[in-house]
């Protein structure tokens, strides 16, 4: 809602000064969003005539003016304005003035020839943008008279950032009524005087759109003047309300609308055929609208329709085949009241949004189309002349709202604020506000205007005290109520040390959009199962993501871009699947590129690779204090694995997430190399965390016995480990592998495998026979399972 | 006699010019060994007469202490002379960097986060979680946004085919909280939120807080004293601050805080921070909390706004892009 200050100001007189009136706007919930002074330093600037123009004897586009500006003898005023001719009235800067822009006005010679002042543009005025010219002032403007009294100024342009709940504040009226309430005055001169009726122009009527739209007001004015011109003070005001004035009648449909919060539209009245029908629109009913667009209706819209044809959606906006034109000589004015039910939605449906729109599915006092149909008509014979017919108007009573009292509890008020608000504060806040207020025991009986339907239950009267009592009255404490002690699960570990952990390794923490580009997904092998959106702003953000990686591997080449050979980069966020509802999975995610180990003076350079991120993976596992219940497999992998350097994780035989460098055509179609690794993990099952259950130190010694053998290439660690621990069992404290070896020396297809048993009994000391015992027969099981041979 | 004292004045003398280990070794060798001088004389005592051999035998044991002693002296200062000039070889510099001593670091939207969710959770407030992919019950209806309601325009919202939507705030989180359990309830719920909406100043995917309490005595003045200490606790330091009136379909008070925000040029000016406002009674009712028995506030903010504030930054974008070079930053 955008208005003119004098405006408001007329309508209700304050003491207050302009930042005062932003203030006080702004606390009581009606927001200052933007505030403009307009018309400020436009002394020494008055209405000017030109007499004479000569085109300037050096200058093509320059004209050498004789300027009336109300002094005895014309000015000559150079002046370069395209639109600057012989009877124009337009602004004159006289030598003196200094302009809002800061330019002083002087005496000056323009190309030798002599200039006494400056006509001015409405921009060099700092009055509006318009700088394409000189502003033309209308024929009847008082040559000589300072241009700041004939324009109404100085004055403001003020916005406020209206709250839906109080629709109310969208005409100057409602808003008058707030500011009264806040300082203390009252809103001038209610009621309007009915336009004389001077002709018995009439149409019939017809509600037939049930609850929707319970009250219809129409009038016929007859031989308006269609050249007649909307006055200046008219257009001033819907120009700093931030509307364009277009015509006379629209004009002042605009204007009320503004003034009183009443949407009103005017017909061309011989566009009409029979009565006025108010309808729901029918399944396929089309409307060419006044912006030219081609509304598709169906049952859910109303519209005005005459006894043939619909003629514009209810509440929305008008059709162009029955506006006024230039040529309108006879107008059907029209100001109803529609339920805000049969309006929401209806316009956004459209692709619209319009003043009449934002306003109907708000809320209007329904009281108003009578008021705001008959200030219609008065400044239409005003301005256009013509002959008004009787105020045509046709309602259901029982669906119009009525006003009900609603109670406020004293107690209740105390309780909700925190404070006890004075009764008598309480009595002056709903009195200013025009409330009818009755006292009962608890408290008080308080029915609002019919403009103030936003008032419906004991918050809504709670809230208007806080409002104009001020939040800043209602004091500070902190919560005394009851507290019951958070239990924190000490079986999981907590997110925020997971990603400092992570931090602590090097990693980075990244946030991704959770959507992804459907086109990344195929990239990687991602089908079937995805969550899109069905409105994503682009098709870069379409998807929902199944996976943490594609997009943490393009911030990884984001960076990569950017000279970072290394990178380390980690997520915690949802991934996202297809369900009923769909699936949100907690998941983390890591990706790294580059050398292995930061550049170090002492430290040989080595490339990333798989068992560097296994290790992050190990690190991960071993936080939960049950490495023995995860597992990794070299089947089952994705297609963005590299399907020989990838694996799947399985906590307790469920999969769980996935490691290893990325498939070497993904690497490739990212432009990416072959040290790309990356991991994936479900956060659940690592977050997972054994209680500690103390068991007693051992009390004997260890025994380590080293071995070396050699086996098959596809003999996996795992499998040895699992015969060694099937062999050797509770005895077998670790097996820890300390060399890999094949190539020379070793047959090919075959390796060699270093590793200590590290023996341990809970009940004696160890022998060393017993520990050569165990030696033998982990080699034996070895031999047997394995194919291994022990070495040398 | 005077021939071993003789030899000890000399043996002394040598013992301080030893001046490797060895050469000091030998020397003891040669007085106090097996066939060194000291011993072959207290050998020869068996060879005295009694009364001689005592007198005699406290000498040479003098003699034999004063040259342990004075070994054991010049032993010392040997070693030491010698561990001072390995340790001289030794020196490093110490100025070298380091192996594997870098750190990587939490995006500054989490450590924001987590810094609010810290300050609420000392007031006894627990982390609660909900969907982002939300069903409309949750996101607007049990929230008292009744279809079509204009409010719900100033949420853009993310659709999916099926009607189910990305929830705009981490209200529907409130719904989820208070569903089947009584007051008193204090939770705070962080997490992403979504509006279809990009541009410079907005983000199609940000972060907020929800707080929630619900017991029986708290009141609008309660709300304004939590979200004052915590706003002081999370700037470390007092602000001017002001509510004002606004308007959330799920709150009656509502209001927007705003505080006295100094910006790099010396000017200050009105910055909002929190949304909150008094539980609407319909939304205890969807909830199955007795409004008259109970009364709660909320409060809801964006994370990313105070992360720009805490940490100086000036550009919303920069969270997303996970450019390493801004991400350094929050080591």
């Amino acid at each position: 809602m955008k208005f003119s200050e004098n405006w408001l100001r007329e309508l209700v007189e304050i003491q207050a000064d302009r930042a005062q009136l932003a203030h006080a706007l702004t606390m009581a919930g009606l927001e200052v969003e933007e505030l403009t002074a307009l018309g400020e330093g436009l002394a020494g600037v008055v209405v000017a005539e030109i007499v004479a123009a000569e085109k300037h004897p050096e200058a093509d586009r320059l004209k050498v003016c004789k300027v009336d500006a109300g002094q005895s003898a014309p000015l000559q005023i150079v002046c370069g304005a395209p639109n600057a001719r012989v009877g124009l009235k337009a602004p004159l800067a006289t030598v003196g003035a200094t302009l809002p822009g800061g330019v002083s006005i002087k005496a000056a010679k323009l190309r030798g020839v002599e200039s006494l002042g400056m006509l001015c543009s409405a921009k060099e005025l700092g009055i509006d943008a318009d700088a394409s010219g000189l502003l033309e002032l209308p024929a009847d403007a008082p040559v000589g008279a300072p241009l700041a009294d004939y324009l109404g100024l100085p004055d403001a342009s003020i916005e406020l950032k209206l709250t839906p709940n109080r629709p109310d504040c969208l005409g100057l009226l409602g808003l008058a009524h707030d500011v009264a309430a806040l300082f203390g005055s009252h809103v001038k001169a209610g009621g309007q005087a009915p336009a004389p009726v001077a002709s018995g122009a009439r149409r019939g009527i017809r509600l037939e759109a049930g609850a929707d739209a319970p009250r219809y007001l129409g009038r016929v004015v007859e031989g308006i003047d269609p050249a007649a011109r909307t006055p200046l003070w008219l257009a001033e005001r819907l120009r700093r309300a931030g509307l364009r004035p277009i015509g006379a009648v629209v004009d002042i449909t605009n204007y009320v609308m503004l003034e009183l919060g009443q949407p009103l539209h005017a017909f061309d009245n011989g566009a009409l055929e029979g009565d006025v029908v108010v309808r729901h629109a029918r399944a396929g009913e089309a409307l060419k609208l006044l912006d030219g667009s081609e509304a598709k209706l169906d049952e859910g819209f109303v519209v005005i329709a005459d006894e043939r044809k619909a003629l514009a959606v209810a509440g929305v906006m008008g059709g162009h085949d029955s506006r006024v034109t230039d040529a309108t000589r006879d107008v059907f004015l029209e100001a109803a009241h529609f339920a805000p039910a049969a309006i929401m939605g209806r316009a956004r449906r459209l692709g619209l949004h319009t003043d009449a729109s934002h306003r109907f599915e708000r809320g209007v006092d329904p009281e108003l189309p009578r008021r705001a149909l008959e200030r219609a008509t008065e400044l239409l014979l005003a301005i256009a002349g013509g002959r008004a017919g009787p105020v045509l108007a046709a309602e259901r009573a029982q669906d119009l709202p009525v006003p009900q009292p609603v109670a406020l509890r004293r107690a209740r008020l105390a309780r909700v604020l925190g404070v006890a608000v004075p009764d008598a504060e309480v009595v002056r806040i709903f009195t200013a506000l025009g409330m009818h207020v009755e006292a009962t025991g608890e408290g008080w009986r308080i029915t609002a205007p019919s403009r103030r339907f936003d008032i419906e239950r004991e918050e809504d009267l709670i809230e208007e005290v806080a409002r104009i009592h001020g939040y800043d009255n209602i004091p500070t404490h902190t919560p005394a109520g009851a507290l019951r002690l958070a239990v924190e699960p000490e079986a999981r570990i907590g997110e925020l040390a997971l990603r400092e952990q992570l931090a602590a390794r090097g990693y980075y923490e990244a946030v991704n959009l959770s959507f992804v580009p459907e086109e990344l997904l195929a990239r990687w092998g991602f089908a079937g199962g995805l969550v899109p959106l069905a409105n994503p702003l682009s098709a870069d953000l379409a998807v929902m993501r199944p996976s943490l990686l594609p997009g943490l591997v393009e911030a990884l080449r984001h960076n990569r871009a950017r000279q970072q050979e290394r990178v380390r980069l980690f997520e915690v966020a949802r991934v996202f699947g297809a369900g009923d509802p769909p699936v949100e999975t907690p998941s983390l995610a890591i990706a790294a590129c580059g050398a292995a180990r930061a550049e170090q003076w002492g430290e040989a350079a080595r490339p990333l690779d798989f068992y560097d991120l296994k290790g992050e993976l190990d690190a991960l596992i071993a936080w939960g204090g049950e490495p023995g219940r995860w597992s990794v497999h070299a089947d089952g992998l994705p297609p963005w694995l590299h399907p020989g350097r990838g694996a799947r994780v399985a906590r307790d035989g469920v999969t769980a997430g996935y490691l290893g460098a990325l498939h070497p055509q993904l690497a490739r179609a990212l432009d990416l190399g072959p040290d790309v690794h990356v991991l994936e993990l479900a956060l659940e099952p690592l977050l997972a965390r054994r209680l500690p259950r103390a068991q007693p130190v051992p009390r004997f010694p260890l025994v380590r016995r080293d071995i070396a053998v050699e086996l098959p290439e596809e003999v996996s660690w795992s499998q040895i480990e699992q015969v060694v621990r099937g062999k050797l069992g509770g005895v077998l404290c670790e097996l820890r592998l300390f060399d890999r070896y094949s190539g020379k020396g070793i047959e090919s297809g075959r390796k060699s495998l270093a590793m200590g048993l590290i023996l341990q009994d809970a009940s004696r000391t160890l022998t060393d026979d017993d520990a050569d015992r165990c030696v033998r027969e982990a080699v034996t099981a070895l031999e047997t399972a394995c194919k291994a041979r022990l070495r040398g | 006699m005077d021939d071993l004292d003789s030899r000890a004045s000399q043996a002394l003398a040598d013992i301080e010019k030893a001046d490797t280990l060895e050469a000091l070794d030998a020397l003891r060798v040669g007085l106090l060994g097996k066939s060194g001088v000291v011993t072959a004389a207290l050998k020869a005592l068996g060879t005295l007469a009694p009364e001689e051999r005592r007198a005699r035998g406290a000498e040479v044991n003098r003699v034999k202490e004063r040259l342990a002693d004075a070994l054991a002296v010049r032993k010392a200062a040997l070693e030491q002379a010698e561990l001072d000039r390995r340790l001289a070889s030794e020196r490093l510099d110490v100025t070298l960097p380091g192996r594997d001593g870098g750190r990587g670091g939490i995006h500054p939207v989490t450590r924001a986060l987590e810094r609010i969710a810290a300050i609420f959770a000392r007031l006894g407030y627990q982390r609660a979680d909900g969907p982002e992919i939300e069903d409309d019950w949750h996101n607007f209806e049990a929230l008292n946004f009744p279809p079509h309601h204009p409010a719900r325009a100033m949420h853009d919202t993310f659709y999916f085919g099926d009607g189910r939507l990305l929830r705009t705030h981490t209200s529907p989180v409130q719904i989820r909280a208070m569903a089947g359990r009584q007051p008193p309830i204090r939770i705070i719920a962080p997490g992403k939120v979504y509006r279809s909406d990009s541009d410079q100043t907005h983000s199609p995917m940000f972060h907020q807080i929800e707080g929630l309490l619900v017991d029986e005595t708290s009141s609008f003045a309660d709300l304004k004293g939590t979200l004052a200490e915590f706003v002081r606790a999370f700037f470390e330091r007092d602000f001017e601050m002001r509510f004002r009136p606004s308007y959330f379909p799920f709150t009656e008070p509502s209001a927007e805080v705003d505080i006295r925000w100094e910006a790099g040029d010396g000017q200050s000016r009105w910055l909002e921070v929190l949304g909150c406002g008094m539980v609407h009674p319909n939304v205890l009712k969807n909830c199955g909390i007795d409004p008259e028995r109970y009364t709660g506030f909320a409060f809801g903010l964006g994370v990313e706004r105070f992360a720009m504030l805490r940490y100086g930054v000036a550009d919303l974008r920069a969270f997303f892009e996970n450019d390493l070079r801004f991400l350094g930053q929050f080591a």
